[in-house]
This record gives structure tokens, C-alpha cells and sequence, in this order.
């Protein structure tokens, strides 16, 4: 696990003022045989809340770690709030959480904190607004090992609100919430974004994704495979169309220049269409004597979409997500 | 720096398992230096106990003036093997809860938080050893009361030499096992190579290199714990019994001094660059 920390690894001087993190053919290898991380290239603006997609063993960690400094880049540039990553300058105006929480079993929650918070050098004051966040301040003094998952993971995402930071990084921080929890750190996510500060979220929840983030970055087995908006990635919707007969159906939708594709599905036909002409279809499959039993849209939704873009053999040695 | 000493200080306080090493240190050191020997004389028979040592010498032995002979006399062995524990435990610590990455991303860089981190454990140790040196002093001054003895204390230069070779040797020890405790980045691996050499590997070097195979006496002379010993036994006053095991008169003074400064000094070099090159995963 040792690596050099390449003198390379340095602010990109290119870095725009709205753009908070920038990453350009980041790359991470150990021991020349495992590429953990493979010219992954990303960049998240300010005020966006930006999902880090990627099953696991993709890399998300991984290039988390290199991001605050925990890591060192085999090769590749990085700027975290126009500084170089792990810069205590830079690293003052971030909040983390990443694989896990990491405290100390013999403090409590509260006292927890104020080691964070020391460290952080932020005031201890900050402490009780942390707490009261995750919905933890009734279980502050109790010892850390008695929390529960959801609780730790909870206390995990108050540290790391504790410096009021700009930029938030969490690494699946709805591993070990029942569902309310899971509800409530939704809206947690949603309320950082609305107070202008920058969230990366990596998971691969992707519901949760779909439902809070602006932008999404979708890696798999080291590589960025997209970077896009939500909507973008997901495509635009489909109309489903049950009919009778189906062959007439289809043959006249087919003949419509309305219509850019006609596939079946499932007893169905799927067709691809604006959705302006929706009407037109149904006229046109009615006076041709078919009989429409069904007709909606359908949204593609984005787990379809992450599932066709990283759904395959495994062929390569599977790198713990580290 | 000063938060990051702040933080660990805090941490130190509140860990139960410092406390427990500090209580064993005084326990042992209130048995061995005055429980014991207290008992002695006061069952003993007329003139000597245990056969050979004349009772007023037992007597003398817990005095006052013996205050830092009994302090740190335990030092070289048994509170240095506590003291590379807790080392350890503080280092290696950190690898095992995953708080390494919560330090580590907070706001102070990776030699930052090793040297307050370093510096607490210092500042630990001299907390330690003042509190042996206050209880010592305490059990002597209590029994010289009950005895109707003189309560001669020891000179301040010899108090001043002694407190600073015995948390020379205990850092010298806590900083083999925070090295040991960073670079394996694991709690128990170090405690268990590090207690077997203190006990184990060091008397039997010294014991071999002492008759057998005198060829080993460059090597033992080298070892941690044997200028350990000789620091301490450079700064006793003169003593009226044998002195505790591990203290010897193997090394020089100034050079066992200078062997426990860098030994000081590496571990921490070792430890800043193990600290600074790794990745945290």
C-alpha cells in the first residue's frame, strides 16, 4: 500500500472559480498490478449536489480518499477548492465522511466530536448544532461503542458538518439507516444543497440519487463511464402501447415519422416518441382499427440506466472498494 | 499545534486503559518499593531478613532519601514495558478504530498531528512519572513518621536528575511503541513484539553477553533497555540494597544518555516518514 506522493499531484492552475473539485486522469495502481482507479476525470461545480455512482469495487472510495489526501495519485491532477488534495488549508473548508465512521469506542458521541472539533479547530459551541442535525443530541453522552450503525453513521455525518464546511463529501451515508433514517438523511443531503454549500455523495443507492442530486458521474471497474445531469442520463421517456391486433399495430406506428423506434416489450410495444405526439399515435392506431388497451409513458428510471452501463463479466481482479 | 495536543490530552484522559497502565505502575511501584520491603522489616527477625540483608538496611531502604531509587527504579523493565504499551496503544490504535482518516481530514497536515500526537504522549508520561515520584515520596515520608526515622530527602539536583532519566526512559519505551504501533499499524503485533524484547530478548542478551559469549557486548550495549538501565543507575544516590532488576552499570552515563536520545529521536523520524509516505486506506 505504500506509494510515492507525486509532485504532480498539485492544484490544477485551469480550475474555475465555480468548479470545487476538478479532476483530470486520476489514477491509482498498487503494486503495478491493480488499477484501483484509471484516468477518472470529474468535476463538481459549486452549490450542485453531486452523486458519485458505481457498484462496489468501482473505484468510489478509492478516488474519495485521493480527493481529501488520505491517498496518494499514482498519477493524474486534482484541486479540491483550488488547492492541492489534503492541503490543511483546503481541507478546513471540507466535511467527510468516507467508508465509514471513524471514532473513538471509549467517548461519547459528544466527546467525539470535540476531539473532531479541536482538531478542526472550530469552536466547541458547534457541537449541539451537529448533533441536533442528525437527530443525536438525546444520545450525545453516551459511549460511542453502545451507538447502533444507523447511529454511528449518523454521528459520522456530524463531524462532518462540524467546520460549517463548503464542500461535503459522504461515502454512502445511508449504509445502516432503517428507512426513516435513510428519509431523513435524504432531506439532510437536500437542505445542504439548499444552504448553497457543494455535496459529492457517493453511492450506489440509486433511488436516493436519482431523487437528490443534480449532477451524477457513473464509474465502474476504475473508468468514468458518464457525466451528466440525472435527466440526461436517464433519456427521455417511452410509450408503452398495448394493442390489438399487435402486428397491425406495430406496422403502423412503424409507418408514422413521429415515431423514431418501435421495439416490443413484454407483450407491449415500447416506442420512442415526443411526447407531444402521443395523441397523434393514439388516432392514427384507432383509425386503423386497433384496439388500444393500454397507453402511458414510461421514465426510464436511473438504476435502468446504471445497470446497462456497468452490468457485466467480471474479467479483470476485483479491487476491494478501499 | 496546540489543539492537536489539546485533542489527544483529551483522549488521554478519557481512555480507560491509560488509567488502568498508570494504576498498574503505581501498584507496582508501592509493592516493590515500599510494601514489601516495609513487611520485610516489620516481620523480620532480629538482625536480617531473608537471611542476609541486615534489617536496618531494609528499613533504610524505604526512607526518604532512597526517594528516587524507588521512584524509577522499576523504570528500565516493568514501567518501560507499560510505557511502550501505551505507546502502542495510542498509535496503533488509531489504525484499528479507522480514526486515522478522521484526524487525518480534519484541518492539520500528517506531521502535524503525529508531533502533537508525540508531544501529548510526553507530556503523558511526565504526568506519570511526577505521580510515582509523589506517591514514593508520600509511602517514604509515611514510614519514616511510623518508624521515628529522619526525613532526609534527596538533593534537588538529584531529584531534577532522577525525574528526567526516568521520562527519558519511559519516552525513550512509549516511543518504541509508537512506532511499533504506527509502521503495523496495529495494537496487539506491537504490544507482543515489544513486551517479548523488553523481557524477554534484552536479559538474555545482556545475561549471554555477560558470560558465555562476551563477543555480544557491543550489541548489548546498544540495546534500549540495558542504557535504560545504566541511565538509571548513573542518577541513583548512593543506595543501601541491591538495586532492582534492570538497572546495571553496563553504559557510561553520558553515553547511555546520548543511546536513549536517539533512539528517541528515530523513533520519531521513523514515524513522522512512515506516517507522512503511507496511505491511509
Amino acid at each position: 500500500m505504500t506509494a510515492p506522493r507525486p509532485a504532480g499531484t498539485v492544484a490544477d492552475p485551469v480550475a474555475q472559480a465555480d468548479t470545487v473539485v476538478q479532476v483530470r486522469g486520476l489514477t491509482k495502481r498498487y503494486n503495478e498490478r491493480i488499477t484501483a482507479v484509471d484516468g477518472v476525470s470529474m468535476s463538481v461545480r459549486r452549490g450542485e449536489i453531486y452523486g458519485f455512482l458505481g457498484p462496489n469495487g468501482a473505484g468510489k472510495t478509492t478516488t474519495l480518499r485521493m480527493l481529501l489526501g488520505l491517498v496518494a495519485p499514482t498519477g493524474g491532477t486534482v484541486s479540491v477548492l483550488g488547492r492541492p488534495p489534503g492541503d490543511p488549508a483546503a481541507l478546513a473548508r471540507i466535511g467527510s465522511l468516507v467508508e465509514g465512521p471513524g471514532f473513538y469506542p471509549y467517548l461519547s458521541g459528544n466527546d467525539n466530536l470535540r476531539v473532531v472539533a479541536r482538531y478542526a479547530g472550530v469552536p466547541a459551541s458547534r457541537i449541539g448544532e451537529a448533533l441536533l442535525s442528525v437527530d443525536l443530541a438525546d444520545r450525545a453522552r453516551d459511549t460511542f461503542a453502545t451507538y447502533s450503525l444507523g447511529m454511528k453513521q449518523r454521528l459520522g455525518v456530524a463531524a462532518a458538518l462540524l467546520k460549517d464546511p463548503e464542500l461535503v463529501i459522504l461515502d454512502e451515508p445511508t449504509n445502516g439507516l432503517d428507512p426513516a433514517g435513510m428519509r431523513d438523511m435524504r432531506r439532510l443531503v437536500r437542505s445542504l444543497g439548499a444552504s448553497g454549500r457543494t455535496v459529492l455523495l457517493s453511492s450506489h443507492l440509486l433511488g436516493e440519487v436519482q431523487q437528490i442530486c443534480d449532477r451524477v458521474g457513473v464509474i465502474d471497474r476504475g473508468r468514468m463511464l458518464a457525466e451528466s445531469t440525472v435527466d440526461q442520463l436517464r433519456g427521455g421517456t417511452e410509450l408503452i402501447v398495448a394493442a390489438t391486433p399487435p402486428d397491425v399495430a406495430r406496422a403502423q406506428l412503424e409507418s408514422m415519422h413521429e415515431v423514431e423506434s418501435v421495439r416490443p416489450y413484454d407483450g407491449a410495444l415500447r416506442v420512442r416518441a415526443d411526447d407531444r405526439h402521443t395523441a397523434l399515435i393514439n388516432r392514427t392506431l384507432v383509425s386503423a382499427g386497433v384496439a388500444v388497451t393500454e397507453l402511458r409513458r414510461d421514465e426510464r428510471q436511473l438504476e435502468d440506466v446504471f445497470l446497462a452501463m456497468t452490468d457485466h463479466e467480471p474479467d479483470r481482479q476485483e479491487v476491494d472498494d478501499v | 499545534m496546540s489543539d492537536t495536543i489539546r485533542a489527544e490530552l483529551f483522549k488521554l484522559r478519557k481512555r480507560p486503559t491509560a488509567w488502568v497502565l498508570l494504576a498498574t505502575a503505581v501498584v507496582l511501584s508501592q509493592i516493590f518499593g515500599y510494601l514489601i520491603p516495609y513487611l520485610s522489616y516489620r516481620t523480620g527477625d532480629a538482625q536480617t531478613v531473608g537471611g542476609n540483608v541486615p534489617r536496618g538496611d531494609v528499613l533504610a531502604s524505604t526512607l526518604p532519601d532512597q526517594l528516587v531509587i524507588n521512584s524509577i527504579g522499576g523504570f528500565p523493565v516493568f514501567a518501560g514495558a507499560l510505557a511502550l504499551v501505551l505507546g502502542a496503544l495510542m498509535f496503533g490504535g488509531e489504525y484499528g478504530w479507522g480514526t486515522v482518516k478522521t484526524l487525518l481530514t480534519q484541518r492539520p497536515g500528517r506531521i502535524s498531528v503525529l508531533s502533537g500526537q508525540l508531544v501529548a504522549l510526553g507530556a503523558a508520561l511526565f504526568v506519570g512519572v511526577a505521580v510515582l515520584f509523589a506517591l514514593s515520596a508520600a509511602s517514604s515520608l509515611g514510614i519514616a513518621l511510623a518508624e521515628n526515622q529522619a526525613a532526609d530527602w534527596p538533593t534537588v539536583t538529584d531529584l531534577a536528575a532522577g525525574f528526567g532519566a526516568g521520562w527519558l526512559v519511559l519516552a525513550m519505551w512509549a516511543s518504541l511503541g509508537a512506532v511499533l504501533g504506527v509502521t503495523l499499524r496495529s495494537v496487539a503485533l506491537p504490544i507482543g513484539l515489544g513486551v517479548v524484547w523488553v523481557l524477554g530478548i534484552e536479559n538474555l542478551v545482556s545475561a549471554m553477553a555477560g558470560s558465555v559469549l562476551t563477543a555480544l557486548r557491543p550489541l548489548r550495549d546498544v540495546l534500549p533497555g540495558v542504557n535504560a538501565g545504566s541511565l538509571v543507575g548513573a542518577v541513583m544516590p548512593d543506595r543501601v540494597i541491591d538495586p532492582p532488576p534492570g538497572v546495571t552499570s553496563s553504559v557510561a552515563e553520558p553515553r547511555a544518555l546520548l543511546t536513549l536520545l536517539c533512539y528517541l529521536v528515530v523513533c520519531a523520524a521513523v514515524a513522522a516518514w512512515t506516517s507522512h509516505r503511507r496511505d491511509v486506506v
